[in-house]
């Protein structure tokens, strides 16, 4: 039996056009360049609010962003915030947070800019256990250079250099980040809000290279050329088709078109990190400190 | 290895391990890179000094990561260098465009090896001189340092920690090879200034990150300290937000090349021997110097008046002092390993004010005095 909806009035906020996150917003770039029905716009939320709900200090946080749609967060957040070259945010992070061990690093990035030309980096900062937090906004294309295959674009999926339908095998991000020894690995959908903003505020809280998936739409790109409907389309789609099982083998989380596949958080262990090592490495030397 | 930063003190060590030690003496407290030869004492060096001092030495997975690994450090507060060669230096093109576009101060040597390509990699070339000033794409300047010994690599690497502080700027030292393998007396004085970077004199609240002071260097607020600045590779207006026009262009990338050429007097280098009465002017830099100077002994005892321009600071190119010598001498040979690079920017300050010879060698080994004394008979 459907439920009524209880018609509830708006916070003053929104009812006055305004975020209510505006505190950490540059508002002063706002509206931002992120198309209607991207899935861009709550992910971003949902950074926010985790910060919020932790009471993060804003100085305490720095941004970095690589190329492309998600990119642009880097932009829009009012926080310490690098938009680097593409492909690079977790290098540039990397010098950032041990130049600065005690803030914490954020990159925030797309799934062509952190798997394919910055996919070096990615598995190498997995490896070191780095304090760095990693948000990938999967769209399954690049979205900001007009819609070419990616390193995520699922088998068949149209775009502009896959005309015929792509026939690449896609990375799995999520066994990919775990064979390459992430201590936390989790994937969810751009309509998760709600889990999305929990999960990122575990990794806000947690030490050690922590990777967050978010599936979200691209449907100027990506969902037009695959006939997936406007971006609420495909969100119904993740409805129907995201499956919730924490602790799922992640050799099990591929996506493929049409089929169900996991979300949930996979992947959450305590290992020691690249610069718990490197501080016990400088005590055992006469002389070390920092 | 020592616990201290500045070994004070009369060293034996060579060219790569002078670079390191001038680095920390400088303030240097993160240093990032890949191993290749022949840059890897500096990061060997650095692998052992930096966590007894209180600094940051991390071997990143490729030179794409260790520049911009610098670049984020430099963000970060530190003073950052990294080090490479020949192939490595291609790999950093991409992110020493991002330190000059976001204007981060932070050092890079390149101890050059013979190339195209794998070339020769374990032995001497000044392939990359051109590189070094045009190989990140877009318009742009930034400051070349070239050491002809270990003492001045040390020297000149100090230094380039303040150009790069003091010009919010990339600076590069293009050492080789053989100085960065020749050992010889390093002198490391008793105090080295530090570098000190130039801080937002205002609080948070109506800081423009990109509003240069009057000598068109912006003042610099790092992570952390609660100016919450946005920095982009994009074009950017003074908030350093990004500025699609054509205007916010050319307005920007003005001001970041005129900011560095309008200061020459405070980075253009130079020695000379022998010029006093000169009728040649041999032209060279780094090792290549070093030969040349044993060159033109050779000639004044054959009685040839030549007499040795060294360039310490290659980039930007030291037009005036090689205009003004051309109208002293008859002549200029300028002496390179590589076919002719630096010899163009001879070319282009000489105006065709005197005959111009070139003693070129692609690498491998450096000149013999004879061949460039041959050289220098030649354009007389
Ligand atoms: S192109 Fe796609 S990813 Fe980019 S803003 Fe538009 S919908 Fe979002």
């Amino acid at each position: 039996m459907p439920v009524k909806e209880k018609k509830q009035a708006p916070p003053p906020e929104i009812a006055q056009g305004r975020h209510p996150m505006e505190k950490y917003l540059r508002t002063d770039r706002i509206p931002h360049i992120w198309c209607a029905g991207c899935g861009l716009g709550t992910t971003v939320s949902s950074f926010l609010y985790a910060m919020d709900n932790l009471g993060l200090d804003p100085d305490s946080v720095a941004v970095i962003s690589g190329i492309g749609c998600t990119g642009r967060v880097a932009g829009y957040v009012r926080m310490d915030s690098y938009h680097t070259t593409h492909g690079r945010p977790i290098p540039f992070a990397t010098g950032l947070k041990l130049a600065k061990p005690d803030m914490k690093a954020v990159v925030f990035s797309g799934d062509g800019d952190l798997f394919a030309i910055g996919g070096n980096h990615f598995i190498h900062a997995a490896r070191r256990n780095l304090d760095i937090n990693v948000i990938c906004v999967n769209n399954l294309n690049y979205g900001m250079t007009g819609g070419q295959a990616g390193p995520t674009t699922p088998l068949g999926g149209r775009c502009t250099t896959s005309p015929y339908g792509n026939f690449e095998h896609p990375f799995n991000l999520v066994y990919l980040a775990a064979s390459a020894g992430a201590p936390y690995v989790a994937r969810w959908t751009s309509l998760d809000v709600r889990r999305l903003q929990r999960a990122i505020e575990e990794m806000l809280v947690r030490k050690g290279f922590a990777f967050l998936e978010i599936i979200a739409p691209c449907p100027t790109n990506y969902g037009r050329r695959n006939k997936l409907g406007e971006g609420l389309d495909e969100l119904r789609y993740y409805a129907e088709h995201a499956v919730i099982e924490h602790g799922a083998d992640p050799a099990d989380t591929e996506i493929l078109p049409g089929k169900d596949f996991l979300v949930g958080k996979f992947v959450d262990e305590e290992e020691p990190t690249y610069w718990e090592m490197y501080q016990d490495k400088v005590a055992e030397l006469e002389g070390g400190r920092r | 290895m020592p616990g201290k930063a500045v070994l004070s003190g009369v060293h034996f060590m060579n060219g790569d391990e002078a670079i390191a030690e001038g680095a920390l003496a400088a303030g240097c407290r993160f240093f990032a890179a890949y191993p290749i030869t022949p840059q890897s004492e500096i990061a060997e060096r650095l692998a052992a000094r930096l966590p007894r001092i209180g600094g940051v030495f991390i071997q990143m997975e490729d030179e794409l990561a260790a520049m911009a690994a610098v670049v984020g450090a430099a963000w970060g507060g530190d003073k950052a260098m990294t080090a490479t060669s020949g192939p490595g230096f291609s790999l950093m093109m991409e992110n020493l465009g991002l330190a000059v576009m976001t204007e981060t101060p932070c050092v890079v040597a390149n101890v050059q090896r013979a190339g195209p390509s794998t070339g020769l990699p374990t032995a001497v070339g000044q392939g990359d001189m051109m590189q070094a000033r045009w190989g990140s794409h877009g318009h742009y300047e930034l400051i070349a340092l070239c050491p002809y010994s270990p003492q001045e690599a040390f020297d000149l690497t100090v230094r380039a920690f303040a150009l790069a502080e003091r010009f919010r700027s990339p600076v590069l030292i293009m050492t080789d090879e053989v100085v960065g393998h020749m050992y010889e007396k390093v002198e490391i004085p008793a105090e080295v200034v530090e570098a000190r970077r130039r801080t937002p004199q205002v609080p948070p609240e109506g800081f423009l990150p990109y509003k240069p002071d009057e000598d068109l260097v912006p003042p610099m607020a790092c992570a952390g300290e609660g100016y919450r600045i946005h920095v982009t590779g994009l074009t950017h207006d003074e908030r350093g937000y990004p500025d699609m026009s054509a205007d916010a262009q050319d307005r920007l990338v003005r001001r970041l090349c005129e900011k560095i050429k309008r200061y020459p007097d405070e980075y253009t280098l130079w020695e000379e021997h022998s010029l006093e009465d000169a009728d040649v002017a041999v032209i060279s830099y780094g090792i290549s110097a070093r030969v040349a100077l044993g060159a033109v002994e050779l000639a004044r005892k054959k009685g040839i008046k030549a007499g040795l321009l060294r360039l310490i600071t290659t980039w930007p190119f030291p037009n005036e002092v090689v205009r003004s010598l051309a109208e002293r001498v008859q002549g200029m040979v300028t002496v390179e390993i590589n076919l002719g690079q630096m010899s163009r920017e001879v070319e282009r300050a000489v105006q065709g004010k005197v005959p111009l010879g070139g003693v070129y060698h692609a690498g491998g080994r450096i000149h013999r005095p004879e061949e460039v004394l041959a050289g220098i008979e030649e354009v007389i």
